[in-house]
């Protein structure tokens, strides 16, 4: 499947943002692990914007800076979100508190739980009534919303918003799923190569294991490997270098994504 | 769209386990809610509950897997001859040529709850059986299901709520109509937990009694449980007869993240997107199964937009009265229920449900209705406002 690539838009450890860490993943600039800033988000009404969970700022805040990079209405976009586990903080919390006699869950608390919360706020925020799809694939969510998202600009032949994210766990989930920093991903995909593409994708499917591409700088790999949503850093780090090439990324177990990338 | 043949399926719920069963409760309106019995639940409600799954681990090979979610789903693959079924459509199409697209909202949350009571007192650690990625993680489920059934297509785990297993649809449709596969496994599973029964008693959204969808007494849902499996195909590489996937619509509220649209603004579009997906006319539709869980809000919502749709005249029902609320498994389940409301030309009527409100204005089947059913729209609907329609029919 062939789509084209209008905007990307990262939020992870030392990548403060696409546009700061380009020359980072090209291998221009060094690579310095720091933790994971996420601004609060403009799309959120004021009081909304420190107290939405974090699993929702992150998703919000790269998926913002993909549409903005990418010069795309928001409003009247579909969209893919792919998380391992969503909101680890809100999972932690109720269960911590179903373990107590009084077992008081908090509504707001309860309705955040839900996987679909990141989708379910950003639709309110940007109010788009769009479909819009949120799936899990454990470590290789990225890849299955890649190909979601592919599949939908391809039948549908209208651009996609992809948003990966995931946040690590508080312990004692921490300990059984463990991930150190929070990450986030998106990608706007469009049918066509119109004057905003700057990406051509070709993505194809193939049910045989393979090797995932590394990252070349062994603390960017380390990142890479850390969070289900750094698993993009092989194909960004691609796009960055802006000379094409092609990238495996991890799918299912006897599975594999490949990725023909080509500047345009 | 490309119709998409639905070539055999697998249902369990409280209800019953397997087709014939369900059929039969559906046939005789039975309802398989029961006050709350549910692991130390203290809530005054009802809940639709699968009895015996304490007793049926997952199998041997699987064991990581075991959690109440997958044994659901295990109950699917072991009856009705569903396994086989799998394994003839491996052996034609080939592992890596069948997709695998399933639902759930909690996956299996209840194994991370009991978890949670058995933390470490010094250390606060979570004991050493518990196996976060085979139980609690969403994509679970999907593991689990492609392990037991030897496949190795494109898959992943939707999971937005209650729309969950309708969505998969969608999804699969598209995946082989881009041509990623040729057929895939859909459908899903939601278990009780405590996280849903205590989250709904926190919105004031749990029922005292069984759920009474439509009725002006309704005073919320009971929670269920259950699992749906069923297998897509090129309808040209399904027997003549089989009943089709027609049309999908799917639309975001952008309203509120636990409460719809009070004029069911998204459900609107969803419904209009499914038919125009299928090509087809409000007229064409011989009954719509409703999303109807029996809160308030959800069924005023719910017919303003029916209404709109389809005027007053279109047999409408809930299942929810005989089923509970399945959440994550309620589009698979109630898609399911429209295929047998297709092959065997009946329309299913609202166990529970005493009086209808005299403000839905839907044409609202209290009873049974034997009659011709070519084409079925059934609806879910998902918190953050996550709105799935489909339209089943038969082939002609």
């Amino acid at each position: 499947m062939r789509v084209f690539l209008e905007g990307v838009g990262i939020v992870g450890p030392g990548l403060p943002d696409w546009v700061a860490s380009r020359a980072v993943l090209a291998g221009e600039d060094a690579y310095r692990p720091g933790p994971t800033v996420v601004a609060p988000s403009e799309l959120l009404p004021p009081a909304e914007r420190r107290r939405a969970p974090l699993a929702v700022r992150l998703a919000l805040a790269a998926g913002q800076e993909a549409f903005r990079n990418a010069g795309r209405d928001v409003a009247s976009t579909a969209t893919v979100f792919a998380s391992s586990s969503s909101d680890g903080d809100t999972l932690h919390q109720m269960c911590e508190m179903l373990a107590t006699a009084e077992r008081e869950v908090s509504p707001t608390r309860f309705h955040n739980s839900v996987h679909n919360a990141a989708a379910g706020y950003w639709s309110i925020a940007t109010r788009c009534r769009k479909p819009s799809t949120s799936l899990a694939c454990y470590d290789a969510s990225f890849a299955a919303g890649l190909l979601e998202a592919a599949v939908q600009v391809a039948t549908s032949g209208a651009p996609v918003g992809l948003i990966a994210y995931d946040q690590p766990y508080p312990e004692p989930l921490h300990s059984a799923r463990p991930v150190a920093a929070s990450f986030g991903a998106a990608l706007v995909l469009t049918p066509e190569s119109g004057e905003r593409a700057f990406a051509a994708l070709e993505i194809d499917f193939f049910a045989e294991p393979a090797r995932a591409t590394p990252m070349s700088d062994p603390a960017l790999e380390a990142t890479r490997l850390d969070n289900p949503a750094a698993r993009a850093l092989s194909l960004l780090a691609t796009l960055a270098r802006k000379r094409g090439g092609s990238v495996v990324l991890d799918y299912l177990s006897g599975a594999h994504l490949r990725i023909g990338a080509s500047p345009c | 769209m490309q119709a998409l043949a639905i070539s055999h399926f697998s249902i369990v719920n409280s209800l019953g386990a397997g087709a014939e069963a369900v059929l039969l409760g559906l046939r005789e309106k039975r309802s398989g809610l029961r006050a709350c019995d549910f692991d130390t639940a203290a809530i005054d409600t009802y809940i639709g509950r699968v009895p015996g799954l304490e007793d049926s681990p997952v199998r041997a090979d699987l064991a990581e897997f075991d959690c109440r979610n997958n044994r659901l789903v295990q109950r699917c693959l072991e009856q009705d001859g569903f396994g086989e079924r799998i394994a003839q459509a491996r052996d034609r199409y080939g592992a890596g040529r069948i997709g695998v697209f399933l639902g759930t909202s909690t996956s299996g949350i209840h194994t991370t709850e009991l978890a949670y009571r058995r933390r470490e007192p010094r250390t606060g650690a979570l004991p050493a059986d518990y196996h976060y990625a085979e139980t609690q993680n969403a994509f679970s489920l999907g593991e689990f299901v492609r392990r037991y059934s030897g496949l190795n297509g494109p898959a992943f785990v939707v999971s937005s709520a209650c729309s969950s297993t309708a969505k998969v649809f969608g999804n699969a449709a598209r995946m082989i109509t881009a041509g990623v596969c040729d057929a895939a496994l859909v459908g899903g599973a939601d278990s009780l937990c405590l996280t849903t029964l205590y989250g709904f008693r926190s919105l004031e959204l749990t029922s005292r009694g069984p759920c009474r969808p439509y009725d002006a007494e309704r005073d919320g849902i009971s929670v269920g449980e259950g699992a749906g499996l069923a297998l897509l195909e090129r309808a040209d590489r399904a027997p003549s007869g089989t009943v089709r996937l027609l049309g999908v619509g799917e639309s975001s509220d952008a309203y509120h993240m636990s409460t719809p649209h009070p004029e069911g603004l998204g459900a609107k579009l969803a419904m209009r997107q499914a038919l125009d997906s299928a090509g087809l006319q409000p007229s064409d539709i011989d009954y719509v199964n409703l999303h109807g869980t029996a809160t308030k809000t959800n069924d005023a919502s719910e017919d303003r937009a029916v209404v709109e749709v389809f005027g007053r005249d279109t047999p409408c029902s809930s299942t929810k009265g005989s089923t509970g609320h399945l959440l994550g498994a309620a589009g698979i389940t109630e898609a399911i229920i429209s295929i047998l409301a297709i092959e065997n030309n009946f329309m299913p009527g609202s166990a529970n449900t005493r009086t209808v409100d005299p403000s839905l204005r839907c044409r609202y089947l209290l009873e049974v209705r034997e009659g011709r059913v070519r084409c079925v729209l059934t609806n879910s609907f998902g918190f953050g406002g996550s709105n799935c329609s489909l339209i089943l029919g038969r082939n002609e």
